[in-house]
């Protein structure tokens, strides 16, 4: 039998106090996009923060994730292997950009060369050719969103989360980083879930559409 | 599948840490308590008191100059808190949001690092009748040739103690006022009040002051037991015949006569009682104030015109400030000065005799105070730590947690410091180092908790979710993101701990039982009446050394990091 490689949200229920925030139950398949509309404030990043293993307490949730037919709802966060992208880079200002690559290889990889050498072919990939030692603050906004973009892929997640990661980038930048997000995404046969306001993000991803709020 | 993996040690050792803290400060506190109330009713069968009696009170208020003591201590801890609390109040009141105000408040964190004493030091030097205001006026507009017979400090009304503590406990309520002033929203009010014609300070005071206080109750109640408690500033400042109630009940405790131990102890009993009386007065005040402060706002009275009173009091925040450092520096001056008659304001030249005498005596000191401070203030650090990485706290260990911290800081040292004492000696811990970097620890762990904590939730957390999203584990995570992130709060925490540890005066002494000196008892048994210049050589050293943990957690981190330009943000 195929590896299963999607994900399922399986009668996934938030509540903050009495209101109910979001009722979802999806099955993502591998390389395809779950997109959540709804305005601010309306409580859809509590999905990924439920998905990811850090949901506030004050919020209570009930259902199940399957990550790769993995029940994960009740794992640590580290052992979903669900991978993460905010709006903001939050690349680890204390480490160069190489630094914040070679965290995310996942530690079997033991010889140092092939860790270093799989960090810098990322970065080329991401024309960025050159930044390994670089300091992340000095980037540029699509810069530092590749270099976390390639951080995130480097972990080998099995799915992919997306908390409006392209709402601080101007208008050009904002096209170009969504495609290449999700052209990563498919070609990893990542089931992706991702979170925004905008419309042409849902329209982008193509995939099933959720409108919450 | 079953993916549940076994905890992390670290992480399972971290679990005990809240515990561990409660356990090192309410322990020492709670059966130093005991170890006070025994013999204060006559039973210490050591010293064949085997029976209980009232006869250490009866002894304790038969003392010649007990009444007049009593009246000291509840005068000074009364006037002291008044002041300080006001004082802070109207200086946040005036000062909050201008950009002087951030330049301020950066001069808070190494004038609260100046130890007591050596603060008690500097403003003798200033204010004494040959001190060094007397020194710039005359003989120009005094005609003094010699210095007035005036006794100050030391003064019989305690005006000089009081101001003195009033110094230091002024920037620790403004600290305190900072901390909380961000959670109650104060820059949004006033801009609502002053665009309903209030004055800033009636606006600060009817609507955000009430918020603030509720907020900064706990040390104030702090600032209240310890002033009525001091000892160190006492024997400094304060005045003589007869001190207040503490320096006297100190006295007796190291009285060669082990019979006054019976009194000493009743006579601690009697101070905890003082400073619950003052508790309850103070909580009268409290209702009292909130009266008059709602019946004034409700006549809608506005005090628009108050510039030129926030004015002046912008201008005092700056003296007070100006105040501590000039003392330190007199400190350091009088340590270096040749002969410095009345009433020249510059000494006629400079030697470093004063040094040179004192060195082969100050080395031992120096070192003790380095081999306490050192490990209680990274012991603080680390149980802090664990504490505040460990996500599984609950609610209520939490709450049990911040009311046993403030625990040492609400109960006078005196009260349990004496049954510690005994405490230490019967449990075979004694008088050793062990004895006194536990006992430092006391004092140290809600400091550095305190200093910690804030910085600890202010850090964006989805930096963790997002290491934790790359499979890092949580001790991974903790190590190498959260951790390096917090270097210099947690440095901070840790020089807020070590300078608390070097000013600590009534634990170090009774606890070392007078063999373990440090800088800090050194320099206050100096107070009666050796020269200023050995004065100046002890206390300077001992206002210094704190600077040295601060030093440290402004240069390490940006040397570590100088590469990493938003690390300068974090």
């Amino acid at each position: 039998m195929q590896q299963d490689l999607s994900m399922k949200l399986e009668q996934v229920t938030i509540r903050l106090g009495p209101r109910n925030l979001l009722s979802i139950d999806a099955q993502i398949e591998a390389g395809e996009v779950l997109t959540v509309m709804g305005p601010s404030g309306s409580g859809k990043s509590t999905l990924l923060a439920y998905i990811g293993g850090f949901l506030d307490p004050h919020f209570t949730a009930n259902g199940s994730v399957f990550i790769r037919g993995n029940n994960v709802t009740k794992i640590e966060p580290s052992q979903r292997h669900a991978g993460i992208l905010f709006q903001d880079p939050l690349l680890f200002p204390h480490l160069s950009v190489g630094g914040n690559l070679l965290f995310a290889i996942p530690s079997d990889v033991k010889d140092k060369a092939v860790r270093v050498q799989s960090a810098k072919t990322i970065l080329e990939e991401m024309e960025l050719g050159g930044c390994f030692d670089h300091d992340p603050a000095r980037l540029s906004g699509g810069q530092k969103a590749r270099v976390a973009l390639a951080r995130t892929l480097l972990s080998q997640p099995h799915a992919l989360l997306l908390d409006e990661p392209f709402s601080r980038l101007d208008a050009a930048l904002r096209a170009q980083m969504r495609d290449l997000v999700f052209a990563h995404a498919k070609r990893r046969m990542l089931p992706v879930v991702l979170v925004t306001h905008d419309p042409e993000d849902a329209h982008a991803a193509g995939g099933q559409l959720i409108e919450i709020g | 599948m079953n993916l549940l993996r076994p905890p992390e040690p670290l992480f399972f050792a971290a679990r005990a840490a809240p515990l561990l803290i409660i356990a090192i400060v309410s322990l020492p506190v709670l059966s130093g308590l005991l170890g006070t109330l025994l013999p204060a009713f006559g039973y210490l069968p050591a010293l064949g008191g085997a029976e209980l009696s009232l006869g250490p009170f009866r002894r304790l208020f038969a003392e010649a100059g007990i009444s007049r003591s009593i009246w000291l201590s509840l005068w000074i801890g009364f006037a002291a808190t008044l002041l300080s609390t006001l004082s802070a109040g109207a200086i946040i009141a005036a000062g909050y949001g201008t950009k002087s105000w951030a330049i301020l408040t950066r001069f808070l964190s190494p004038i609260l690092s100046v130890p007591h004493a050596a603060a008690a030091f500097g403003l003798a030097f200033i204010i004494m009748p040959s001190g060094f205001i007397a020194r710039l006026i005359s003989p120009e507009l005094t005609d003094w040739i010699n210095p007035p017979d005036v006794l100050i400090p030391n003064d019989p009304y305690a005006l000089s103690l009081i101001f003195g503590l009033a110094l230091k406990e002024i920037p620790f309520l403004l600290l305190m006022l900072i901390a909380s002033v961000g959670q109650v929203d104060a820059s949004r009010y006033l801009n609502m009040t002053s665009a309903l014609g209030y004055g800033r300070l009636s606006g600060f005071s009817y609507i955000v002051w009430p918020q603030l206080y509720r907020q900064i109750r706990v040390a104030v109640f702090a600032v209240l037991a310890f002033s009525a408690s001091v000892v160190d500033v006492s024997l400094i400042l304060g005045p003589t015949t007869p001190p207040p109630l503490s320096v006297t009940l100190v006295r007796w405790m190291n009285d060669p006569d082990l019979m006054y131990r019976f009194v000493a102890s009743a006579g601690a009993l009697l101070q905890l009682t003082l400073v619950l009386f003052l508790f309850a007065v103070w909580l009268i005040l409290e209702r009292l104030g909130a009266y008059v402060r709602n019946q004034m706002a409700e006549t809608g009275r506005r005090f628009a015109s108050d510039s030129i009173l926030v004015s002046i009091i912008r201008l005092k925040a700056w003296l007070l400030a100006l105040l501590v450092l000039t003392g330190i520096a007199l400190l350091g001056l009088w340590s270096v000065s040749q002969l410095w008659q009345f009433p020249d304001a510059w000494p006629q030249g400079l030697t470093l005799a004063a040094w040179a005498r004192a060195l082969p005596s100050i080395g031992g000191p120096l070192w003790t105070t380095f081999l306490i401070g050192f490990p209680a203030a990274l012991i603080a650090t680390l149980l802090c730590i664990l504490c505040l990485a460990n996500i599984q706290k609950s609610a209520s260990i939490e709450r049990v947690m911040l009311t046993t911290l403030s625990l040492p800081l609400i109960v006078p040292q005196t009260a349990f410091l004496f049954g510690l004492q005994v405490a230490a000696i019967k449990s075979g811990i004694g008088y050793g180092y062990d004895a006194l970097i536990l006992t430092h620890l006391v004092f140290v762990l809600p400091y550095v908790f305190l200093s910690l904590s804030h910085a600890w939730e202010s850090l964006d957390p989805r930096y963790e979710w997002m290491a934790q999203g790359l499979s890092a584990s949580r001790t991974k995570t903790l190590l190498r993101v959260r951790l390096p992130l917090m270097l210099r709060p947690i440095l901070t925490a840790f020089a807020v701990g070590f300078a608390v540890s070097v000013g600590l005066y009534l634990p170090t002494l009774l606890i070392g039982a007078g063999r373990l000196p440090t800088i800090t008892t050194e320099a206050v048994a100096l107070a009666s009446g050796a020269n200023r210049r050995t004065i100046g050589v002890y206390a300077f050293l001992q206002s210094v050394i704190p600077f040295v943990g601060f030093a440290l957690a402004f240069a390490l981190p940006a040397w570590l990091f100088k590469n990493r330009a938003a690390m300068r943000a974090v």
